[in-house]
């Protein structure tokens, strides 16, 4: 008998499916990976695991747990299985803490809740719990309160609270998606080490975390299950077509084709830029400390590196939306200073953004039209109506939009096609320059994929240049010529993206590389290649920033900093270069 | 669309009503009708709504009310919508030490009590009609600039608006293509609550005597008049209290529509 039996589980909200006769088994001590899209219906899935759904969704189906029917059984049955036997990890752990407790009472609350421990005792499973999930210091931060605590350590903080009380599954609703990608590896990791007797239900929409992590996997779209199976034989061999188009979607970090260099002239180029905030103590901090770099005619930079990494300040401050503490920037032989709306109008139109989030990118009181029109009434004067309608049409056409679009409201969008009207007028004025920031970070894989075809599309029209700003490594590798890897502000290591990739000179590379989960389930996982979170940018190290989690570092790397220097056609910042 | 409509007519008939029907009606409003002291509604006399404790027809006499209510109502929001707009989303969008000293400048007149306010008005400026609507109106802005200037600091940072001014978009242009439309909505549904709150003002002061003067009437004041006589005559209460409240709920529905109505996101 499974752990946990779901057969033909369907959800329904005023008559609409949300989840469509969906079978799942999770055997005891395995890891169970549910992947789909957005919309897919794997969290409402889980929900109804816990009986956590709202009253006004309709269920059908069967749930058991552990032989008990989990589907309209009354709380007192639903309390004792919630915590005890079935721990629930949610994808923000600021939004699942309460701010205003301190960690160890909120983890002891679980404890005295269900009569399990109390006074003394209950406080040291808390600390125990706390040193299982490799919290550093533990008894300090059982007095500690949730901001105190980093994004990863947080995370941790849910991962001891769901595992308390020794449940017998854990659920873990996209569980590193928020974290950065050296801090998702050792959160996966930890994952692993905790699974001693405890079966893992994972949701997530990335493949790569599946084939690492999971023994068994289920792939849903849109409610209804469209495969499932071993982990490996659905990765060899997918069944629906659903699932291939999936596989297809998830760029590899690992191999594949990268764009060939590209030999254009310089277009814009960043000298010695620093951007400098205060924070609300009224301290100086340096999100971006002494950058350059340069844009040809064509190419795609990427700009990487975890959140903090200054990667957003420097483009921005480039672009004129924040001030620049010092530095130059030179656009076609000609200086670019001041705040954009200082800047001449026609320098104005060159250089074009795409935001992350496109759906405050977009106003929401405007139709398609008009957003995607409103650059052209600003530039082009003369046009008139008829002519300007005609190029806005063509535009949403390039992006791959119908006519129909024209008028839609952004509400009525979905966000693959709400980014690309965001990337049809950005691009309306046919820009020289387009940056990009994590402009496809928030789609789902396969749209991500048609976004990235359309940016790749005008570039080989229009010779336009790309500045690629990303925290996904395996989407850099498959659309970028050069990348920018940065750290706590500073610029360690530019290379080309073949050298990059295959041999990274700066171990803080090498590890971004290494974190990156591989969707093939034949490449086993990598240990996570760093300890520790991106240093404070009020205080940061001496010496090397990286230096404190670099494997490589000695005293020179704590008391001197590194200088960019040239290696083979990479500049790299680092005392100690590892070998090519 | 329907809500507006059906609300707007409702209004609309009374406000005809209000101007046209006391030509209709062989009274007016300050002659006693000795033969029909406090007497019920009847055609006797014409007295359709019935008459007051003082033998004044009471049609006449609501009639005029709703005139003065809905005329103290919609200049009071006018006034308060016209400077609170203006103050709000200056403040809001060129914010730094302009905003600071503009809301400063709010807070002061905040500090000032209402009452005092009123009286100081009114000892300054003899009793003058006129003088309620700026009183309520010069209350109701400062509410009005603050809730403005909130959401045009938050709409400013948006990436909308971002993306405008890197596009090259000027200032005037974001602000009336890019802040204002994002603003109707709770602009509207403010007013809706403005015009009531202006109504029930107006009545407060009517009540305290600084208000309309006799022989001169509102709906409030038809209301605590009736209130003293209800045991006796109680469609002296029963008649302006019942208008009062379907005025009210005809702005507070109509309020409602017309949020939906301007708001793009709101589905049709």
């Amino acid at each position: 008998m499974s752990l946990l039996d779901v057969t033909g589980l369907s959800i329904r909200y005023d008559g609409q499916a949300v989840v469509d006769g969906v079978d799942l088994f999770v055997e005891r001590g395995e890891s169970v990976g549910l992947v789909g899209e957005s919309g897919s219906g794997k969290s409402q899935s889980a929900l109804a695991i816990l009986g956590l759904l709202p009253a006004r969704a309709q269920v059908s189906g069967s749930i058991e747990f552990d032989g008990q029917q989990v589907l309209g059984a009354d709380d007192a049955l639903l309390d004792r299985l919630r915590a005890r036997r079935i721990g629930m990890v949610f994808q923000d752990p600021m939004q699942a803490l309460n701010p205003y407790l301190r960690i160890g009472v909120q983890l002891r609350q679980v404890l005295v809740a269900h009569g399990l421990a109390a006074g003394r005792d209950a406080d040291a499973r808390v600390i125990e719990a706390l040193t299982r999930v490799r919290l550093p210091d533990p008894e300090r931060q059982f007095r500690a309160f949730p901001h105190e605590l980093s994004g990863g350590m947080r995370q941790r903080v849910m991962i001891a609270s769901a595992l308390i009380a020794g449940p017998d599954l854990l659920i873990a609703d996209e569980p590193t998606t928020a974290l950065d990608v050296t801090v998702q590896a050792q959160i996966l990791e930890l994952l692993e080490e905790i699974r001693d007797n405890t079966a893992l239900l994972l949701i997530t929409h990335d493949l790569g975390i599946v084939a690492g992590h999971c023994e068994h996997m289920i792939v849903l779209e849109k409610g209804r299950l469209v495969d499932a199976g071993p982990t490996t034989s659905v990765f060899a061999s997918p069944r629906h077509a659903h699932t291939r188009t999936l596989l297809e979607a998830a760029p590899r970090v690992d191999r594949g084709e990268v764009p060939a260099p590209v030999d254009g002239r310089t277009l814009l180029a960043v000298e010695a830029a620093s951007v400098q905030y205060r924070d609300r103590g009224g301290a100086l901090l340096d999100a971006v400390n002494d950058v350059s770099f340069a844009v040809r005619q064509g190419e795609t930079v990427a700009v990487v590196g975890e959140s903090g990494s200054g990667k957003s300040s420097l483009v921005r401050a480039m672009l004129g939306l924040v001030p620049m503490a010092s530095g130059k920037v030179v656009y076609a032989g000609e200086p670019l200073e001041g705040p954009v709306q200082h800047r001449a109008r026609e320098r104005r139109r060159d250089l074009q953004l795409v935001f992350q989030d496109p759906v405050s990118a977009l106003n929401p009181q405007m139709r398609v039209r008009s957003i995607i029109e409103e650059p052209l009434l600003v530039h082009e004067k003369g046009i008139g109506s008829a002519e300007r309608l005609g190029r806005v049409t063509a535009m949403l056409d390039k992006v791959g939009l119908e006519a129909a679009f024209l008028t839609r409201y952004p509400h009525e969008l979905s966000g693959g096609q709400a980014q690309r009207v965001a990337i049809a007028r950005a691009l309306v004025l046919e820009p020289r320059i387009l940056v990009c920031d994590e402009a496809v970070a928030a789609l789902d894989g396969s749209v991500r994929k048609q976004v990235l075809d359309v940016l790749r599309s005008v570039q080989d029209e229009a010779g336009l240049s790309i500045i690629f700003i990303s925290h996904d490594l395996a989407v850099v590798r498959s659309i970028s010529h050069r990348v920018l890897v940065m750290y706590a502000g500073r610029l360690v290591e530019v290379a080309g993206n073949d050298d990059l990739f295959a041999s990274p000179l700066h171990p803080y590379t090498r590890a971004l590389i290494d974190s990156v989960p591989v969707p093939d389930p034949v490449v086993a996982p990598k240990a996570a290649p760093l300890r520790g979170e991106t240093p404070s940018l009020i205080d940061p190290p001496s010496g090397c920033v990286f230096h404190p989690r670099c494997p490589r570092s000695d005293e020179t790397c704590a008391s001197k900093r590194p200088r960019l220097r040239e290696i083979r056609g990479t500049r790299v910042a680092c005392h100690y270069p590892l070998d090519r | 669309m329907k809500t507006i409509r059906v609300t707007g007519g409702i209004l609309l008939v009374i406000a005809i009503a209000a101007v046209a029907g006391p030509w209709l009606s062989p009274n007016d409003y300050v002659t006693t009708d000795f033969d029909a002291i406090l007497a019920a509604p009847s055609a006797q006399g014409s007295h359709w709504f019935g008459t007051d404790n003082l033998g004044r027809d009471l049609f006449v006499r609501t009639m005029l009310g709703i005139r003065v209510t809905l005329m103290v109502a919609i200049v009071a929001s006018l006034v308060s919508l016209v400077i609170g707009v203006a103050y709000g989303a200056i403040a809001g969008y060129v914010g730094g030490r302009v905003d600071a000293v503009m809301m400063r400048f709010v807070d002061t007149l905040y500090a000032l009590p209402f009452i005092f306010f009123v009286i100081l008005l009114m000892v300054a400026f003899e009793r003058n009609f006129l003088l309620i609507f700026v009183a309520i109106g010069a209350i109701n802005w400062l509410d009005m600039a603050r809730i403005v200037r909130g959401q045009t600091l938050g709409l400013r940072e948006r990436e909308f608006v971002e993306a405008a001014r890197l596009t090259g978009v000027s200032t005037p242009r974001i602000v009336l293509r890019h802040i204002a439309p994002n603003l109707l909505g709770i602009v509207i549904v403010y007013v809706t609550l403005t015009i009531p709150q202006a109504i029930l003002v107006e009545s407060f002061l009517s009540f305290l005597g600084l208000g309309v003067q006799e022989p001169q009437t509102s709906l409030g004041t038809l209301v605590d008049a009736g209130v003293a006589q209800m045991e006796q005559a109680s469609w002296t209460l029963l008649i302006p209290a019942s208008l009062l409240a379907l005025i009210l709920m005809c702005f507070n529905f109509m309020g409602d529509g017309l949020r939906d109505h301007f708001d793009a996101r709101h589905d049709r």
